[in-house]
């Protein structure tokens, strides 16, 4: 392969620039909008799956294995094939309104990822000592206050460096969303390639970017653990 | 909208969800699938402890070059890597290459990045005074890992390996996007060819990839229960 064969200039100018650009905001706004409710959605499934009610915890256990142990494109396609037949008719009425492909993905990538950061949630609820629990608890707290008030403050303050690499693995497999159609990154260094034939400078642009997220989101992870985790340096907590 | 869930659709495709169009066409369905996860997960294997004991060479020209492009490929999303495979190997063997190759190298590639931080996880957490040890005793580098660090390295690095492995299984079916036949492939078709039982297809689909996978996720927790009275030592 010779390097002067390839024209960037097609793809940092007029409309593949643009493709790209609306591209990288759909991937930004699928990967904040799933991470947000799967962040609330995965503190709920990890409370529950330690709550004191068996019932309750063996639901959030089975919810957690199935997500965990199917691929995301195979929940992607249950969502935008098959959702008008297990979900209510207004629902689907509501979704249709909107754009449907972009609330299949963002249903799909919040559920797949809620199970992640619920794992993540809850070795930081472990990690927190059972002594907490018990003084709140016989302090008159109720058991779902003590967590409200006692335990997930600290626990999730543990649990920020996994949460940030699970939002690492959410903007990662956002582009996963292109089967269904939706126009994030992924799918428009797709449609350039067919459109101009530039297949590598299509894809080197959308794989510039996708680095350029990562490196951005792994450099908070470590800003934040040396910063607030480990201000003194190596383990100090 | 009527919400009736009939399965027997599934029934109806029952083997050519299983192995696809075999005996008129080629290999494909869950037999692929597995047949992809297993070469892969060999292949990886290999790459992995090479890269991570590149990784950890003392070789500055091995360990940076080895640890960014380690790191450059766990930036970018497997989709991207199935898509530079894609284009790459056909120009690299000036032909084309067949779809499961594709698939073969892309996961390949993907999974030895994350095993070869596994890798330089398990060599770190064996204590540094094995491998000065070693070295009194005259072993050369290259004894003392293969005799002495790995072997233990190894036995902590079982069950992330098979959480590993777990991931593998389910990105085959990205193989979806290259035109490869496997489960997901076979399951699209037989989506569109019956148009209107899109639920049950993919929950089964979804069945099949949790049995599978819950069976390799049991495993690793059992190993590493299994596995962790050396670690209390």
């Amino acid at each position: 392969m010779n390097l002067s064969h390839f024209d960037f200039s097609i793809i940092l100018h007029g409309k593949f620039a643009e493709m790209l650009w609306s591209g990288f905001i759909t991937t930004i706004q699928l990967s904040s909008i799933s991470c947000i409710l799967a962040f609330f959605l995965g503190l709920n499934i990890a409370v529950m799956r330690m709550m004191p009610f068996a019932p309750v915890r063996f639901f959030a256990q089975c919810y957690l294995e199935f997500l965990r142990n199917t691929p995301l494109i195979v929940q992607l396609f249950f969502w935008y094939f098959g959702s008008y037949q297990v979900l209510p008719s207004f629902v689907n009425n509501w979704l249709n309104e909107m754009s449907f492909e972009f609330a299949a993905a963002v249903i799909a990538l919040t559920f797949y990822t809620s199970a992640f950061i619920a794992e993540d949630i809850r070795s930081g609820i472990l990690a927190i000592p059972k002594e907490q629990m018990e003084a709140s608890r016989s302090s008159g707290f109720t058991y779902i206050r003590s967590m409200h008030y006692i335990i997930l403050p600290q626990a999730v303050r543990l649990t920020i460096p996994p949460l940030i690499n699970q939002f690492l693995n959410l903007a990662k497999n956002s582009s996963m969303a292109m089967v269904i159609g939706v126009g994030e990154l992924t799918y428009q260094a797709r449609q350039i390639e067919s459109q101009s034939f530039k297949s590598f400078e299509a894809f080197f642009a959308a794989t510039f970017i996708y680095i350029c997220i990562s490196f951005a989101i792994t450099g908070m992870v470590n800003i934040y653990d040396k910063k607030v985790l480990n201000p003194m340096g190596k383990g100090s907590h | 909208m009527d919400s009736i869930i009939d399965f027997s659709v599934i029934t109806n495709n029952f083997l050519q969800f299983m192995i696809g169009r075999y005996p008129n066409g080629p290999l494909g369905g869950l037999a692929l699938t597995l047949i992809l996860a297993f070469i892969s997960v060999l292949l990886s294997i290999v790459g992995g402890l090479i890269l991570g004991l590149m990784c950890i060479s003392r070789n500055k020209f091995i360990s940076i070059p080895v640890s960014m492009f380690v790191n450059l490929i766990r930036a970018m999303p497997l989709l991207m890597v199935i898509f530079w495979m894609f284009f790459i190997l056909p120009a690299m063997t000036g032909g084309k290459f067949p779809e499961n190759g594709t698939v073969i190298c892309a996961l390949t590639i993907f999974t030895s990045c994350y095993i070869s931080q596994i890798v330089k996880a398990g060599i770190a957490s064996i204590p540094r005074g094995q491998s000065e040890a070693c070295m009194s005793s005259g072993l050369t580098y290259w004894q003392s890992m293969r005799y002495v660090i790995l072997p233990q390295g190894l036995r902590n690095m079982i069950p992330s390996f098979v959480n590993q492995f777990v991931s593998l299984i389910k990105d085959t079916s990205l193989g979806y996007i290259v035109g490869v036949s496997e489960i997901t492939q076979v399951a699209q078709q037989i989506n569109n060819r019956t148009q209107n039982y899109a639920a049950e297809i993919f929950i089964f689909l979804a069945i099949i990839y949790f049995i599978i996978c819950f069976a390799f996720t049991s495993l690793s927790r059992w190993l590493e229960q299994k596995l962790s009275w050396r670690k209390s030592i």
